[in-house]
This record gives structure tokens, sequence and C-alpha cells, in this order.
């Protein structure tokens, strides 16, 4: 047969088999293509400051699972793109991910306007979407394989304000006027739409229901406005920008009301409350996660020990108690899931995600058959002897008080908040 | 509800807003109405004003009126270096029009890159003593973190518009933007007077900047949000006339106030550019416009 080792046919034979046995030596996490996960993300534009943050912390569970080995013995690798905080670049991106990208699973955006656009995308697929911080999204689509990591609760735009309310009606002398104010964008739209049912629940009086566009310059004559109107209650859906407006011309036109707050963003950010300061004192507003010892979950210390130190000179959030451990959460809950189901089948995978309670960071997690939370547990926090000029007070308990919901509260009321 | 008391606050309030919106939208008149250069980029210079106020602010405790007033020599010289190579690059080979518009597109997001690299994405604020005050004359309330940019602005346009009336460079300025040759027959340099109007125009931008970081947070792309809003002022103004643009400010500045107290804010932007349309189709050259 082969006479020589020159052979050709010997040689290749030869070839294959040291090729062969070179494959089997390599080590496993090697042999196996990564695991993709992609994703957009906005590390431009007004919601930046989220989307950085959330980015350094799905970093953070990344690296966490590579030290393990990966997932299904194959390492984690992150395909993102900038969507600009531009939602019209978001079904774009989704597309690119999975038709060139070609990527194993796909988690969201933040934010309601950046999830929203992706969903046709991911359906169509049928692909497993882990949302992060869209308030009820899925009204609109109602797919059985969406599931969101922000604590809203089954009905999200009524769950996101019930704590307010409840608080409000629990006190003596019951409130019975309020005053309802949006910033003119989706979120801020559907936070204030539930405390509107709510308000009309319970029988209370709305003397002032109006929207200001996104990004006004000053707020001044909007709250001036409210202050004219005599309300009980000012509930108020904002982003930064008018929640800074809006808290600074309260102090300034010395607003008086029974509780003043709601579902303002912004005020859960580190930088924000520094130089707010004292003004924020007995604001009741929503949270997810506050330094208080009742929301002292196993590994939320260690986290955010990893992300403080991730955030240094990043220009993002400095202590990352608002979205960051929500954005670990949402991973960590994919990544059980892919490990208990031992497959990437995302009908598994979603049957599986539906029927668990998942231990996470922010506590345990268990998903309802709409994908919120199965039970809310949107923080009212209120803030408490906040003193001018330092920081470092808001990474301490006591600043920032639970009053609901009651499994997680730390403490009672300030009634009112200035008469 | 209607009161004497909400009419005479809304009305303070808006004239407040509009010095400030004025002082955003000068060195955009003088850019755009006199010089004829599409400075799309022009509120990435407000915001650029506004980081290096947050920095000394932040670093220092210095006043961000005071940062903004120092400052205004280097975004000066900024802007005569701006003007230089937008001359070089397009004004000199008649490509202004488009290849000048792209080219401020890009200076607008490079910038806009380089400060979140630089300073990250999260919101800046300053302190001041007087933020958060407020001053109390009879029925009405006025806080001082829109008095303080509202005089600071009302200094910066009054100081703009003497200079353009009383010195010989601010007369060759309003000259340029009429008749270039002309001026070059009367012996002035067209390159230099719009070199020096470029510079006021970015260092007018950068004050301004200053300015709006003591009225809202700031982040690098919060800029974007006043483009339409300045771009509608110097036009309602008439192109390139200083005290119009700041008439046109006020205007729309007291409109948004008025209709955000007695009807609801989120009609103020529209009933804006409603009376900016009204004007265009009664007098197409804007309120104080030349025929």
């Amino acid at each position: 047969m082969f006479k020589s080792l020159t052979h050709p046919l010997r040689m290749f034979v030869v070839t294959a088999m040291i090729a062969a046995a070179m494959l089997f030596a390599l080590p496993a996490n090697v042999q196996a293509k990564n695991l993709k996960i992609g994703f957009s993300m906005a590390l431009t534009g007004p919601l930046a400051g989220a989307g950085k943050a959330a980015l350094i912390a799905m970093k953070i569970w990344k690296d966490d699972i590579n030290k393990k080995g990966g997932l299904l013995g194959r390492k984690i690798e992150f395909v993102y793109y900038d969507d600009a905080t531009s939602p019209s670049k978001v079904p774009g991106i989704y597309s690119k991910l999975l038709n060139v990208d070609k990527v194993d699973l796909v988690v969201s955006s933040y934010g309601t306007n950046e999830i929203s656009p992706a969903m046709p995308i991911i359906m169509r697929k049928g692909l497993v979407f882990m949302s992060l911080f869209g308030l009820a999204v899925n009204d609109k689509f109602n797919y059985d394989r969406y599931f969101q990591i922000m604590p809203a609760g089954p009905i999200p735009k009524d769950d996101w304000s019930r704590g307010y309310f409840k608080l409000a009606m629990e006190q003596n002398p019951k409130p019975k006027s309020i005053a309802l104010l949006s910033e003119d964008a989706d979120f801020a739209l559907s936070a204030v739409a539930g405390a509107r049912r709510h308000a009309k629940r319970l029988g209370l009086k709305i003397v002032y229901d109006k929207t200001f566009p996104f990004g006004s310059p000053d707020v001044t004559s909007v709250m001036r406005a409210i202050i004219a109107a005599k309300a009980d209650l000012i509930y108020i859906g904002s982003y930064p920008g008018g929640s800074v407006g809006l808290v600074k011309a309260a102090n300034e036109l010395d607003l008086k009301a029974k509780m003043f707050g709601g579902g303002m963003v912004g005020l859960q950010f580190a930088g924000i409350q520094k130089n707010l300061g004292p003004m924020l004192n007995g604001i009741v507003n929503y949270d997810f996660w506050v330094p208080e010892p009742t929301l002292n979950f196993p590994g939320v210390k260690e986290f955010l020990k990893k992300y403080q130190a991730g955030a240094k000179g990043k220009g993002v959030d400095p202590f990352g108690h608002y979205l960051p451990p929500f954005a670990y959460s949402y991973l960590q809950i994919l990544g059980d899931a892919v490990t208990a189901v031992g497959s990437l089948d995302q009908k598994k995978i979603a049957a599986y995600i539906h029927k668990t309670t998942f231990k996470t960071v922010v506590g345990n997690v268990s998903f309802a058959k709409n994908g919120e939370w199965a039970k809310t547990r949107t923080l009212q926090i209120q803030f408490r002897d906040v003193k001018a000029n330092d920081i470092a007070q808001f990474n301490k308990p006591g600043k920032r008080i639970v009053l609901y919901p009651d499994s997680v509260k730390s403490g009672s009321i300030v009634y009112p908040y200035k008469q | 509800m209607f009161t004497v008391d909400l009419l005479l606050n809304a009305v303070f309030a808006g004239l407040m807003l509009g010095a400030f919106y004025a002082a955003v939208a000068l060195g955009l008149s003088i850019a755009f109405g006199q010089l004829d250069i599409v400075n799309i980029a022009h509120p990435t210079f407000v915001i650029m004003g506004s980081f290096v106020a947050y920095i000394l602010n932040e670093n220092f405790g210095i006043d961000p009126v005071l940062i903004g007033v120092v400052f205004v020599p280097v975004f000066y010289f900024i802007g005569t270096n701006l003007y230089r190579f937008y001359y070089v690059s397009f004004e000199r080979t008649s490509q202004e029009s488009l290849s000048g518009l792209a080219f401020f597109f890009g200076l607008m997001f490079i910038i806009e890159v380089l400060l979140i690299l630089t300073f990250g994405v999260d919101y800046r604020l300053v302190s001041a003593p007087y933020i958060g005050k407020t001053l109390h004359i009879g029925v009405l309330d006025l806080p001082y973190r829109m008095l303080v940019p509202a005089i600071a602005a009302s200094i910066m346009t009054g100081a703009v518009v003497l200079y353009m009336s009383k010195t010989f460079m601010g007369k060759a300025i309003l000259a340029v933007s009429q008749d270039s040759l002309a001026l070059q027959l009367m012996g002035a340099n067209p390159l230099k007077v719009k070199r020096v109007a470029m510079g006021i125009a970015i260092a007018s931008a950068a004050l301004a900047g200053a300015l709006l970081i003591i009225i809202q947070p700031v982040e690098p792309s919060v800029g974007r949000l006043y483009i339409g809003r300045i771009f509608a002022i110097v036009v309602l103004g008439g192109m390139g006339s200083i005290s119009g643009t700041f008439l046109a400010a006020i205007l729309i500045g007291v409109v948004e106030s008025f209709i955000a107290t007695f009807y609801g804010p989120s009609w103020a932007p529209a009933v804006g550019f409603s009376i900016l349309l009204l004007t265009l189709a009664l007098r197409p050259q804007g309120i104080f416009g030349r025929a």
C-alpha cells in the first residue's frame, strides 16, 4: 500500500490524526464557540447614564459566569451596540444581532421607549426576551417569552403607584384632592395613567391633570400652576431634568401639600441627590433598591462593591443602587434558566422561567403570566434627614426610608409633606 | 384658575426664561443671521460652557457665572480659529452650503462623544448660594436660579448690542452681513471681521452654557433639545438682528410661561412655533428683519 511516509495519502492521514489529537487536547472552552448574548444599550443620549451603569453590571455578571466556566461549557461573549437612546435605531440593531452577528440569546436595552421597538423582531424569531425596566411593554404584545426585571408587578401601570395611594389613604386626615403631572414621554405617561385610575377609584378629586414637554428647560410656571390648584396630593411622572427642575421649583415657591413625589426618575441617582440635598426631605417617591437593612439580599452587597469599583472614573452613578442590581439579575435569571434547561431551546427556557422562583441579588423573583413580577415590589421611599453637600450619606441607611411594601418596610411616613 | 398674582408671576417667569433663551440664541443669530454659517453645532458649544462651569464649580466652588465670564476669551479664541478652518475648508471653495452643514453636524457629534468620553453620561449640576432661594417682591416670587441667568443674559446681550452699534469692528460685522465686497472696498478685511464675529458667537454660547447649568442639570446630549427652539428664535427675531433676537426670545419665553400656567405646558412649544409660522406668513423677514 503506502510504501513511503511521503506518499500523499499517508501524509494526509497522519496530518488529520495530528490535527484531531490537537483538537481533543485543547481545553473545552476553546473548542466550543463562545455563547453570544446580544443587546442594544443606551450608551449615548439622555438615558446613557443608566445604560452605561447597566453595562457595567452586565459585564460583572459575564465575568462571574466566565470564571465559573461559562454557560453550557461555553464562555459568554457580549455583542452590543449603542442605540443612542433613539428608539428608531433599535429594530436595526436587533436585526443585525440576529441575522449578521448570529447571537445565541438576546436581552433588552434599558427603558420602555427602547424595549418596545425590539419586540416585533424578537417575537418573529420566537426568542426569550429578558427586559430591563420597561413599563407595561407586554400589555401591547402579550408575548409569552417576555420577562421584565423591574419589580413593577403584574398590573404594571397600576402597581407602579399602588403603594403611593395606599400610604396616602391610610393617613389622617385623609387627602381629598390630587394634582397629576406627567412629562410627555412613554414611561411617565404610563405611570401617571395608573395614578389617574387609582385617584378615580379612591374618589379623589383631580384638580390638575397636565403633561409638559420632554426636556423643558424651566418648569417653574408648571409648579406655580400646581400650587394654585391647592391639591392635597401631588403625583408626578418625570425624567431627570424635569424632576430636578420640579423639586427646585417646589422649594423655591414653597409648595404646600400632604404628599409630593410619585414617579420622578432621577431622584434615585447619587449626583442629583447630592445636588438637591435637603430639598429632597419629605418627598415620597418610587425606588427599587436602597441601602436599608430590609433589602439586604444575599449577594447584593458583594455585587455593589464590584460595581462601585468598576464605576470609578466612568462618569456614571457611583453607588449604582437603582438599576445595576437589576441589570445583573436579569442576566442571572437567564443564565440560571439556560443552565437548568441544558440547552438554548427557547421554548424550554421560557417555560422554566415561568415556573421558577429565582434567587437573585435583588431577592427572590418569580414572574406572572404576562412576564412581569408576580407581585409588586415597587418601593415607596421617603427622603429623610438629608444634609447638604454630602454624597456619602446616600450610600448608608437612614436617608431613604422604605414605606411600602410592608414586606421590606423600614420605617413610617412623616405626613404631611409641608403644611 | 386666573388670578392677577398668577398672571404677573407668569409674565415675569416668562421674561426670565426668555432672557435665558436670548443668551443661547445670541451666538447663533450672529453666526447664522449675519455670517450665513449654519452652525448646527452651536448648542454643543453651549454644553461645553456648561461643563467648564461644572468642573470649576465642583472642584473650586467658583460661581458659574463668573466662570462663564472668565472663559469668554478662551471660547472667543476657539471661535476665531473655527472660522479660520471653516473658511479654508469650505467657504473659500464655495462649498459652505452642503459641506459646511455636514461639517458642523460632524463637529457636533465629535464634541458630544468627546464630552461623553471625558465626563461620562451622568447628569451634572452646579452649586451656588443663590440656587434654591427666591426673591419675594409683593406677589412676585422670582427664583434666583432663573433671575441670575436672566440678568447675566440681559447684560451680555446689551453688551453685544453696544459693541455692534458703537465700535468700528461691530459696525463692520453688521456691514459684512450686508455686503462683504463693499466692506472690502472700504479697506476692511472681511475675513478678519468674520473671524471676530464667530469668536463672539462661540464665546456667547459658552457663557450661555454657564447660565444653563444653573437652571437645569446637564449631560452631553442635552444641547440637542435646544436646536429647534433657538433656530426658531433667530428666524422670528429677523435673521442677524441682535435686539430682534432678544425680543423674539422674550416673546417665546412669555408665551411658553403663560400657556404653561393657564392652559397646559404641553401646548407651550406648539404655540411658540405657531407664532413663528404666523410671523413668517405675515412678515417673512421676521419681526426685526430688513425687508
